[in-house]
């Protein structure tokens, strides 16, 4: 191995590299609105509204419509395929509602989690097959970015070693995959936050996945200038019963990234686990102000801390359209702030914000 | 029940449960021993020659090699004023130089101690082959390696070094050779850091062949990539640890020749995706580069544009005595003027560490001269 076969050429590794840039540009973040449809349907149940497609595309195209300078916030949206597909009420495709915002459109890419056999309770990660030809399509049709979710669990066993190289290989391979068609990976090791372990485990645990998640890439000669890492922050399992402040989840979170990712990665966007909205933004806010060098973007890929209290407005009640785009922009713009470093909190405490929005053992 | 009914089956091997290989004290004594290393427009002074490696160097120059040659000239080196204090943040020794004395009986160690510098130890003990590889190596010296790390703490060492070799050619670097060096890397790495030394990591891939610039990033790149797999893998505390690699660069019989700022932007590209922003220095070896050279080269890099989270310095070793050398030619009266060619290297290089190193326009004599040697074993 020890000859170079190229897997890009520069133009592709241009191209790769300057959709990344444009995803965490400063003060942007990602809105990760891939839920599917089983996980919609968690959604919709808790503000008591039918999971219906038509259900789905309102509140999807809600969101969408926001006023552009929503921009500043938002650097991409991660698509679910069936939204990808759908248009807003004047006919209008999805993908390109959110292209004139100038932000860019990204896609789930994985199909799910997969037993593995002779371990206890892990998983790995199906959507391989075929993969190749669904990037192209996707990129044909507005796709820039993609994304795939692998999952880990902090027991007493686990995650095995075998988990680990596993997860690390299943992400490599679609990261691989995706670069050769023109889409900037984003790289998703999810450490599920269940458990009662302490805030140091989680981080050893972190710095491990890691270290085989980079190795991995490297083997597979991914070109991580093009790529985004969508990890967990590190903070102590949900049963646990001592407390963390923000500064001690962002100095061990910043600590286990710096043992781990290269300075080449140009941005990192924390997953949001089940913490209320107002916990992942303080969360981020910590992480921008760690005195530890940060040679890489650190800002967000939120689902439902982006989402709860908009959700929580809509009801499924058209009339409340602009109160739940309120509620959406406004948490778009303080983790705008909080991925530099600039959120100061106001001291008001919002109901919906507040909301742990933990799931035991959270599978889209 | 039977015996094995009432075995209960072990549990399965995990490595989720951390157990501490360092206490937090022992992190800061070590993390604060690299920085001190590595503190702006510092860098390190190989003077770790072997007793067959130094043969080589006094032989160019026409003096003999016995211990008391080797002893006067380590001490002209050590015997530099304190302008060395700006420049000089580590110096490696051989182990016979650790134990030898100035002049006026003042142990080396404690003449550099004195001076502020913090004192190193080589403790590998050369490359051994590896069957089954086109020539490759590993490299020995773990047996004991605790002990002697141990002893040479309590003598005054607070960082140690140890140099692993690779080759780039048709069939190498073997994945085996990668796998191996960096495991042995590792475990060197671990058990330094259990005795409070710093280990500095040298993965050092020959300059020999006509490969091109590409090439050497590439392999550079996959072997420091399998380092640092194995050094987490081995639980070793990064931020306590200092990298010397080779520069990259395209090897010495490559028809192509390619700028300083070229071979700056393939090295930090190459360390960019493989070095962890936690280590907090990368100490070049200057591998056959003349000093000039070595000097432009790592000016070069501090004057990169891409983002550099760790310090880019120096740990030369020909790159830093070639003058002295030169100088010096064994004779006692060339004693000073010698001590001044080695001030001046370190002074340009400490430069170059800052990136404000604006050459010397000096292409001839020793500073210019290419000092590779083919196959280099120290």
């Amino acid at each position: 191995m020890t000859h170079q076969f190229p897997a890009l050429t520069p133009e592709q590794k241009k191209a790769l590299f300057a959709i990344a840039q444009r995803i965490v540009a400063p003060g942007k973040g990602i809105l990760a609105a891939d839920e599917s449809v089983g996980t919609m349907g968690n959604r919709l149940q808790r503000i008591k509204v039918e999971n219906t497609e038509e259900n789905r595309r309102a509140f999807r195209e809600i969101l969408f419509s926001s006023d552009a300078s929503i921009n500043q916030s938002i650097g991409g949206v991660i698509f679910f395929h069936e939204t990808l597909y759908q248009k807003d009420s004047s006919g209008k495709p999805f993908p390109d509602v959110i292209k004139d915002k100038d932000i860019v459109v990204g896609i789930k890419l994985d199909k799910g989690t997969a037993p593995l056999a002779g371990t206890n309770g892990e998983t790995t990660i199906q959507g391989l097959d075929g993969l190749a030809e669904r990037c192209a399509q996707y990129k044909k049709d507005g796709v820039d970015f993609g994304k795939w979710r692998a999952v880990l669990k902090i027991t007493d066993t686990t995650p095995s070693t075998l988990a680990i190289q596993e997860n690390a290989n299943s992400l490599a391979r679609y990261a691989s995959i995706c670069q050769q068609h023109g889409l900037v990976p984003i790289v998703e090791p999810e450490i599920l936050p269940d458990g009662d372990h302490d805030l140091h485990r989680c981080q050893y645990v972190t710095e491990k996945v890691l270290a085989a998640v980079y190795k991995a890439l490297n083997d597979h000669h991914v070109y991580l200038e093009g790529t985004l890492l969508k990890p967990n922050m590190v903070t102590a399992g949900h049963s646990c019963p001592k407390k963390y402040t923000p500064q001690e989840v962002a100095m061990a979170t910043v600590t286990a990234l710096h043992r781990t990712v290269p300075a080449a990665v140009p941005g990192i966007c924390f997953l949001s686990g089940g913490q209320s909205e107002e916990e992942a933004s303080l969360n981020l806010n910590a992480i921008n102000k760690c005195p530890l060098p940060k040679p890489w973007k650190l800002t967000f890929s939120y689902g439902r801390a982006l989402q709860a209290s908009a959700l929580a407005a809509w009801s499924g009640k058209p009339e409340n359209k602009k109160a739940t785009q309120e509620a959406f922009c406004k948490r778009a713009q303080i983790n705008g702030l909080a991925c530099k470093g600039q959120y100061i909190v106001s001291g008001k405490s919002d109901a919906a914000a507040k909301q742990s929005l933990f799931t035991a053992s959270y599978t889209y | 029940p039977s015996r094995a009914a009432r075995r209960v089956a072990a549990p399965a091997p995990t490595m989720t449960h951390q157990y501490p290989a360092l206490s937090a004290e022992q992190k800061k004594e070590l993390s604060d021993i690299a920085l001190r290393i590595v503190a702006p427009g510092k860098g390190i002074l190989a003077a770790d020659e072997s007793v067959g490696s130094m043969a080589k160097r006094l032989n160019q120059i026409g003096v003999e090699n016995t211990e008391e040659n080797r002893r006067l000239y380590r001490q002209l080196l050590f015997s530099a004023d304190s302008r060395v204090k700006k420049c000089i943040g580590g110096v490696i020794f051989f182990h016979e130089t650790m134990y030898q004395q100035g002049d006026d009986g003042t142990p080396f160690v404690r003449m550099i101690k004195d001076k502020g510098i913090v004192v190193g130890i080589k403790v590998d003990k050369g490359v051994v082959p590896l069957a089954g590889t086109d020539g490759e190596t590993t490299t020995q010296g773990l047996d004991g390696l605790s002990e002697r790390c141990a002893q040479y703490k309590k003598d005054g060492a607070d960082f140690a070094k140890w140099r692993c070799v690779l080759k780039i050619s048709e069939n190498t670097p073997s994945a085996l050779a990668i796998l191996e060096n960096a495991n042995v890397l590792a475990r060197y790495a671990s058990i330094c850091q259990q005795n409070g030394i710093v280990p500095i990591v040298e993965p050092e891939i020959l300059p020999d062949g006509d490969h091109d610039l590409k090439r050497c990033q590439y392999v550079t790149e996959k072997v420091l990539a399998a380092v640092y797999k194995a050094l987490s893998d081995h639980h070793v505390y990064l931020e306590g640890t200092l990298l010397k690699p080779n520069m990259v660069t395209p090897g010495h019989a490559c028809p192509t020749k390619y700028s300083a700022e070229e071979i700056a932007m393939a090295t930090v590209t190459a360390l960019r995706r493989t070095v962890p922003p936690a280590v907090p220095g990368v100490t070049f070896l200057s591998g056959g580069q003349s000093e000039e050279e070595a000097s432009i080269n790592l000016n070069a890099m501090n004057n990169c544009p891409l983002a550099r989270p760790w310090a880019l310095t120096f740990s030369y070793g020909r790159a830093l005595q070639a003058s002295a050398l030169n100088a010096w030619r064994g004779q006692r009266e060339n004693e000073s003027s010698a001590t001044e060619a080695f001030m001046k290297r370190a002074e340009v290089n400490s430069l170059a560490a800052l990136g404000k190193y604006e050459g010397s326009g000096d292409d001839s004599g020793a500073a210019g001269q290419s000092l590779y040697v083919a196959n280099h074993a120290y």
